[in-house]
């Protein structure tokens, strides 16, 4: 296996962003749950209580030896996880310079565009290309998770593709699994899970 | 042994509770409290636990427990204390018995509340001790001893959550015992009136014992762990609080800090022995100058600061520029959104597709209603295009604003609309003073059946407790009637007809009316899977726009027509198939598709 792209020498603060009902909090949870058993320090924080009602959803996962603030400061995020490329440009600035960007081939169209109220967006597919150039990592978690056949496991999928960037074994991602999912969902998610893993084109080293 | 659990603060104080032998657990679920009680729930068996109607009661509840010689919790968001706080200000006369410990958790930065305050300032009021937790681990750490200390000074316990310790998880070690249940031992009730009945001859009594306490309080801070010196250099020393201390500990690693966590009564001794060993104070702490206006009556020179700190939410980056102004130095370039990245369409959160409150807020629009709004879901009838709501204040209000507005002379036609929940917390009362007072308010309780915002907790129309168990369904008809209300309608909240007609009757009355207009939470009651989406035939769509103007993220536009305007079309996804869009289009373009989703 390559060398993972964060290596957890420092804290290493990661956002991830998305439209409510898309799993992004799951998956916020399952990364900080898969770092906490490999040994290290972490801060998980999120906003919801809209979440369910369509608005832009976020979580920051802070990961190192000893972190304080639960918050990712401004424009420091080391890897932004997208679930929609929208919302990867709307999060640019929170990026640091040099920081990675996985972000997912779905485009949910606002609904303050699709009711007329507002323009749409240039086309974010080449806003995406063009902002995140030499450090995009792309990726199509609604095929995987039409592959083991329940679309609500391309969350699953994208945490999958993730377990590539960092040092822990896949045992330990299983095992988050294990702590977050119920019985019923969790081989279906784990599949889901490790086709993500296999499936992810990792960037060339910088 | 260590017991380390990843846990949110709200998990983490229900572990704590479980294992400190709290046996009575009462809250109004608000956000950014209400996991705290979901988790408590966990413990059924245990913990005697339960969803009352409103913060008042909970309290209520909390306090008999205390009086009883048990443990208890009490949890609410920062207006809910509001609500709460007329018990308290006076058990805090009486003293407690079993402990008490009231969770209060704040919500700088109105993430998912109505205004912002600091509730501090009501625990300082009330003579609580605070307790300041800044992460999960002193969540339950400060949480696992409270009781205790409730019990041995007879004081009550605030424990001041945040939206961000409340919602951030982290590592718990929940110690060599943190998974056994506390014992739980509660006090024989001994009858004294003297000290349990609150007339002014004994009140007055109380109030000597209450300044006495409070001294002993100060004894209780001077010693207590959570509040400790973290050394570093001299030339700055910060004293801090909460979460405000993690950002202080990011942004100033090398400087010395007095980190409070028992900050009522402040401990008077160690902030000055901390004050003398550093050459100037500053105080950083979240929202109100609480601390800082401690440490100057005690007599400590604070050094001011002109960085904005005293509204919404901390972070690292306000933290920096306090930085740069107390040290001089250059303030890191602030990150800049690239042309690309700049007005973005938004994403606003939206009644959900299908919700049962849409067809009452496009109907009240049509009829050109003034609407005194309340406290939920509902609130997002203010969202364009239905923006059909005239105020919010607070839980409850919508029925006395309403009253009040047509005392004030308005003319035209003038709705109150609350939620079952929300009626059920306040919305009772006020409907009574308008019966009472010969008012003629026309209140539309949007009866969905669950308390839907803070993410579906059950309530006293839901017809089950936080447990799960079934109990009384309380019907809101009936209980109008009950308070006097004779024109008193209950409408099917899809059927659009029957709104139309029944509201502009209501509306026009001139007498107290109720419309219940009934829909279960499309959410809470799971009908998405399985539902029979409607769709849109475009070569019926005349593209008038009518569906557009029912907000319903559904209805997106289509193709592209001869006309050169966009056909509707439903995105059937999050189609449930309510049928509200095919009762407003006239050319009949809009019908069930009778194929149910996958």
């Amino acid at each position: 296996m390559n060398k993972p792209l964060f290596a957890i020498d420092s804290v290493t603060n990661i956002t991830l962003v998305g439209v409510g009902g898309q799993g992004i909090l799951l998956t916020a949870d399952v990364l900080a749950r898969t770092a906490a058993l490999a040994g290290l320090a972490v801060k998980k924080s999120e906003i919801h209580g809209m979440s369910q009602r369509g608005g832009s959803v976020s979580s920051q996962v802070r990961i190192g030896r000893c972190v304080y603030s639960p918050i990712v400061p401004d424009g420091e995020t080391d890897l932004l996880v997208s679930f929609d490329r929208l919302e990867a440009v709307r999060a640019f600035s929170s990026v640091r310079p040099g920081g990675y960007a996985l972000v997912d081939a779905c485009y949910l169209e606002p609904v303050t565009v699709s009711s007329g109220l507002q323009p749409a967006p240039a086309d974010p597919e080449q806003t995406v290309e063009k902002l995140y150039a030499g450090r995009l990592i792309r990726f199509d978690s609604h095929a995987i998770a039409l592959e083991v056949g329940n679309a609500r496991t391309a969350n699953m999928a994208i945490a999958g593709a993730l377990s590539r960037l960092f040092p822990w074994p896949v045992e330990t991602w299983h095992e988050a699994l294990r702590l977050r999912l119920p019985e019923k969902l969790l081989d279906v998610n784990v599949k889901a899970f490790d086709v993500g893993r296999s499936s992810i084109v990792l960037p060339a080293a910088p | 042994m260590s017991n380390k659990v990843f846990l949110s603060g709200n998990e983490a104080i229900a572990r704590a509770a479980y294992a400190a032998g709290c046996s009575v657990a009462s809250a109004y679920p608000g956000t950014p409290s209400t996991e705290i009680l979901e988790n408590i729930a966990k413990f059924k068996g245990e913990i005697d636990c339960e969803w009352s109607v409103n913060e008042k009661v909970a309290m209520e509840i909390g306090i008999g427990a205390s009086i009883a010689g048990a443990r208890a919790l009490v949890c609410m968001k920062h207006v809910g204390l509001n609500v709460a706080m007329d018990p308290l200000m006076t058990y805090t006369f009486v003293g407690t018995s079993g402990g008490l410990v009231i969770v209060s958790a704040d919500d700088p930065g109105m993430h998912s509340s109505q205004n912002e305050q600091d509730n501090r300032t009501l625990g300082k009021f009330a003579h609580c001790i605070e307790l300041e937790p800044s992460d999960s681990q002193e969540a339950y750490d400060m949480v696992r001893g409270a009781w205790e200390l409730s019990e041995r000074t007879g004081a009550i316990v605030m424990v001041r959550m945040t939206t961000r310790t409340s919602h951030s998880a982290s590592l718990v070690d929940l110690g060599e015992d943190g998974l056994k249940r506390g014992a739980v031992e509660v006090k024989p009730y001994v009858k004294n009136p003297r000290r349990t009945v609150a007339v002014p001859a004994n009140a007055r009594e109380m109030r000597f014992a209450l300044e006495d306490r409070n001294r002993r309080l100060l004894e209780e801070s001077e010693k207590s762990p959570f509040n400790r010196i973290e050394d570093g250099r001299s030339e700055l020393g910060i004293i801090t609080s909460a979460v405000a201390y993690e950002y202080v500990k990011e942004v100033f690693p090398e400087y010395r800090i007095l980190k409070l966590g028992f900050t009522n009564p402040l401990p008077v001794r160690l902030v000055r022995e901390f004050a003398a060993s550093v050459k100037r104070v500053v105080v950083v702490e979240e929202l109100d100058p609480v601390l800082c206006n401690a440490v100057r009556l005690a007599g400590v020179d604070v050094t001011p600061y002109k960085t904005e700190l005293r509204m919404m939410e901390l972070n690292v980056s306000r933290i920096r520029a306090l930085r740069a102004e107390l040290l001089g130095e250059a303030l890191p370039a602030a990150p800049v959104q690239p042309v690309e990245a700049q007005s973005l369409p938004s994403r606003p959160p939206t009644l959900c597709a299908g919700c049962s409150h849409r067809g009452v807020f496009y109907t009240l629009s049509k009829l050109k209603t003034t609407v005194c709004g309340d406290i939920g879901c509902y609130t997002l009838g203010v969202v364009p295009p239905l923006s059909s709501m005239d105020t919010t204040i607070c839980m409850g209000a919508s029925i006395g604003n309403a009253f009040g507005m047509r005392k004030a002379g308005f003319k035209g036609r003038l709705a109150a609309v609350i939620g079952d929940s929300t009626f059920f917390h306040s919305g009772m009362t006020g409907l009574l003073d308008v019966v009472y007072n010969k008012g003629a308010v026309t209140v539309v309780v949007l009866d969905n059946r669950i308390t839907g915002m803070t993410g579906h907790q059950q309530n006293p129309g839901s017809g089950k407790t936080l447990l799960g168990e079934e109990t009384v369904q309380t019907d809101i008809a009936e209980v109008a009637r009950g308070l006097g209300v004779k024109r008193v309608h209950t409408v099917n909240a899809y059927d659009l007809v029957e709104l139309e007609r029944v509201l502009s009757e209501e509306l026009d009355c001139n007498e107290p009316s109720v419309v219940v207009a009934y829909g279960p939470c499309v959410i809470a009651a799971k009908k998405l899977a399985g539902a029979i989406p409607h769709a849109v035939d475009p070569s019926k769509c005349k593209t008038c726009g009518a569906c557009f103007r029912l907000g319903c993220p559904s209805i997106v536009r289509g193709e592209r027509l001869a006309n050169g305007r966009y056909a509707s079309r439903i995105a059937p996804a999050a189609c449930i198939g309510c049928g509200l869009c095919s009762q407003v289009c006239k050319f009949g373009a809009i019908a069930s598709t009778g194929v149910p989703k996958a």
